[in-house]
């Protein structure tokens, strides 16, 4: 039994939630992993030094520039027949291509993989994480993307596979890539923080989300926001944390000024820690938080900066 | 240009969900059932469409029990003009799902298919990209924004670090994401309208698809709980637990 990982990488490297996915692709069998770009041999570099992968494969070609469904797709199915497991981390990436490269070899994918029970058998959340399913798949070949908060990621070194360059492979040019608009920010991504703070609707406005600045660089912690806060035009749709946002389950989540609704609960409830921060002493967010604080966040929020400031 | 646009009727998003006693799925028996939420963003962009002159037709397709007719309904409502209903009682999964769209696209030639990103039930995010693949067509999936012009199609779509805009060929698939736009609610006068427009009853074998589930489901349990925490009284206090008791500064 192999499994193949699809790695996701950028300028950075390879993204975290792609080396939860290798940890989970590990409980299936040997793991080889595929690395695909325009001009990505230090990403291939870095792919070989994971620890537990048995082989990289390197699709570097001009084609593979930006990570387009179809191509990608193609690509992943023609190296199927050597791999019983076809494995990506729940990324826009992941979520993209894994399902067009199942039907495309007749599978019925596996989403959001929580747990691995046995080769065949899975447990995944559903409805909103408000349940979880265990499945067990019929199909030859499992086609599955992983739920990165809910695997450690294995380390960035201590491995040493050799790297295989895997010829492109030709697929109509039906789609192409126009531009990216990705968001600057110098803190980590959301669901790579060993620490989250994220606000809500009780922010109230966009320009209070300055508050949670200080705070944010003190603990090194990416800065999320609950869909209330998005919805109301507080922040971008990215920040979002929650079932349609993004899931993350990091050491240290603060939520200040969140209700705590089923769906944003949905995107955080499995962070190691949970802190609460709302003047409504009613708010559901208190019944799974940690720690909670009844006060006034325009208040808390300065004192609590000040307080770690005095460390 | 003919548009189809796949709705499915799932338990209503306000709807607290219940997993049942003996493990074999959540309470669906007396619970308010309604159309998927990004599937109604998904009939409203097609409505918009047919409104800008860019859309001719909007099929509206639902798969499953009789009453997603009702589901049906209500895409009608807001302003499909006809709609197929696959019936079965069988479990259908998104590559089933998918290949009944196929077999549909393949009869009603549309040049685009809209539908949501992901069903708020099985959460599976999948079927979209399935028929993609099995009509060799592009995908713009987790569309915030789409501009047709021509045999082209652009879509603005919500990746991880923000933005990303492709340019595909018709036809394509699109799935919807939240932002794309806010569904209209249908008044009264459409609703009596809609109940005169019509859907076609098939089967799954008129399609030629074995709709079989490849996924046995084991089991479906309760997450693990939570246990309620402490209050504290002040910041100070807040931040000594969490450098001594919870050690995570």
């Amino acid at each position: 039994m192999t499994a193949l990982v699809l790695l996701d990488h950028d300028a950075h490297g390879i993204k975290q939630p792609s080396r939860s996915a290798v940890a989970a692709a590990q409980k299936l069998g040997d793991v080889h992993v595929l690395v695909v770009g325009s001009g990505i041999g230090a990403v291939a570099e870095a792919a070989s030094k994971l620890p537990g992968v048995g082989k990289v494969h390197k699709a570097d070609n001009p084609a593979y520039e930006h990570p387009l469904a179809e191509p990608l797709a193609a690509l992943l199915a023609s190296l199927a027949p050597h791999h019983t497991h076809l494995v990506a981390a729940s990324t826009a990436t992941g979520k993209n291509v894994m399902p067009r490269v199942a039907a495309l070899l007749d599978v019925q994918p596996i989403s959001d993989v929580a747990e691995v029970v046995d080769s065949d058998t899975f447990v995944r959340p559903i409805y909103a994480g408000n349940a979880l399913a265990t499945v067990k798949s019929s199909d030859a070949r499992k086609v599955i993307t992983v739920r990165a908060a809910s695997f450690d990621p294995v380390p960035e070194t201590g491995g040493n596979a050799q790297i295989e360059d895997v010829p492109a492979i030709e697929a109509p040019s039906v789609s192409r890539f126009v531009s990216a608009e990705l968001s600057k920010s110098e803190r980590p991504e959301l669901t790579a923080a060993r620490v989250v703070i994220s606000g809500g609707r009780g922010m109230a406005s966009g320009e209070n989300f300055h508050l949670l600045d200080p705070i944010a660089d003190k603990l090194g912690a990416a800065v999320g926001a609950s869909r209330a806060a998005v919805d109301a035009g507080f922040v971008p749709n990215d920040y979002q944390v929650g079932q349609t946002g993004k899931i993350v389950a990091p050491d240290l989540y603060v939520a200040v000024g969140i209700s705590g609704a089923i769906q944003h609960l949905a995107g955080m409830k499995d962070s190691k820690v949970i802190v609460a921060i709302n003047k409504d002493e009613e708010a559901p967010i208190f019944q799974i938080a940690d720690y909670g604080l009844v006060a006034d966040l325009f208040q808390a929020l300065p004192e609590l900066a000040a307080e770690l400031e005095r460390g | 240009m003919k548009l189809l646009v796949p709705v499915k009727r799932v338990v209503d998003y306000n709807v607290k969900v219940r997993v049942r006693a003996d493990g074999t799925g959540v309470e669906t028996s007396g619970v308010k059932m309604s159309m998927n939420p990004f599937d109604e963003i998904a009939v409203e962009e097609a409505v918009r469409l047919k409104e800008k002159g860019v859309a001719t037709e909007i099929v509206a397709i639902s798969m499953g029990v009789a009453q997603c007719a009702e589901t049906i309904r209500t895409a009608l409502a807001m302003g499909a003009d006809r709609g197929i209903l696959v019936q079965t009682d069988v479990e259908l999964q998104p590559l089933a799902v998918a290949k009944l769209l196929k077999a549909i696209v393949d009869r009603e030639q549309p040049r685009l298919v809209i539908m949501g990103k992901q069903a708020i039930d099985d959460d599976m995010n999948a079927t979209g990209q399935m028929l993609a693949a099995l009509l060799g067509w592009p995908q713009g999936t987790f569309a915030s924004k789409l501009t047709i012009e021509g045999d082209a199609i652009t879509v603005t779509r919500e990746v991880d670090g923000g933005l990303e805009t492709v340019a595909l060929s018709l036809p394509a698939i699109v799935t919807t994401d939240l932002r794309l736009n806010e569904p209209r609610y249908a008044s009264l006068p459409n609703i009596m309208k809609a109940r005169k427009k019509p859907i076609q009853n098939l089967k799954p074998a008129d399609l030629g698809v074995d709709p079989a589930p490849r996924l046995t489901v084991v089991k479906v349990s309760e997450p693990p709980k939570r246990k309620a925490g402490v209050k504290v009284g002040s910041v100070a206090e807040l931040v000594a637990k969490l450098k001594t008791e919870a050690k995570v500064i």
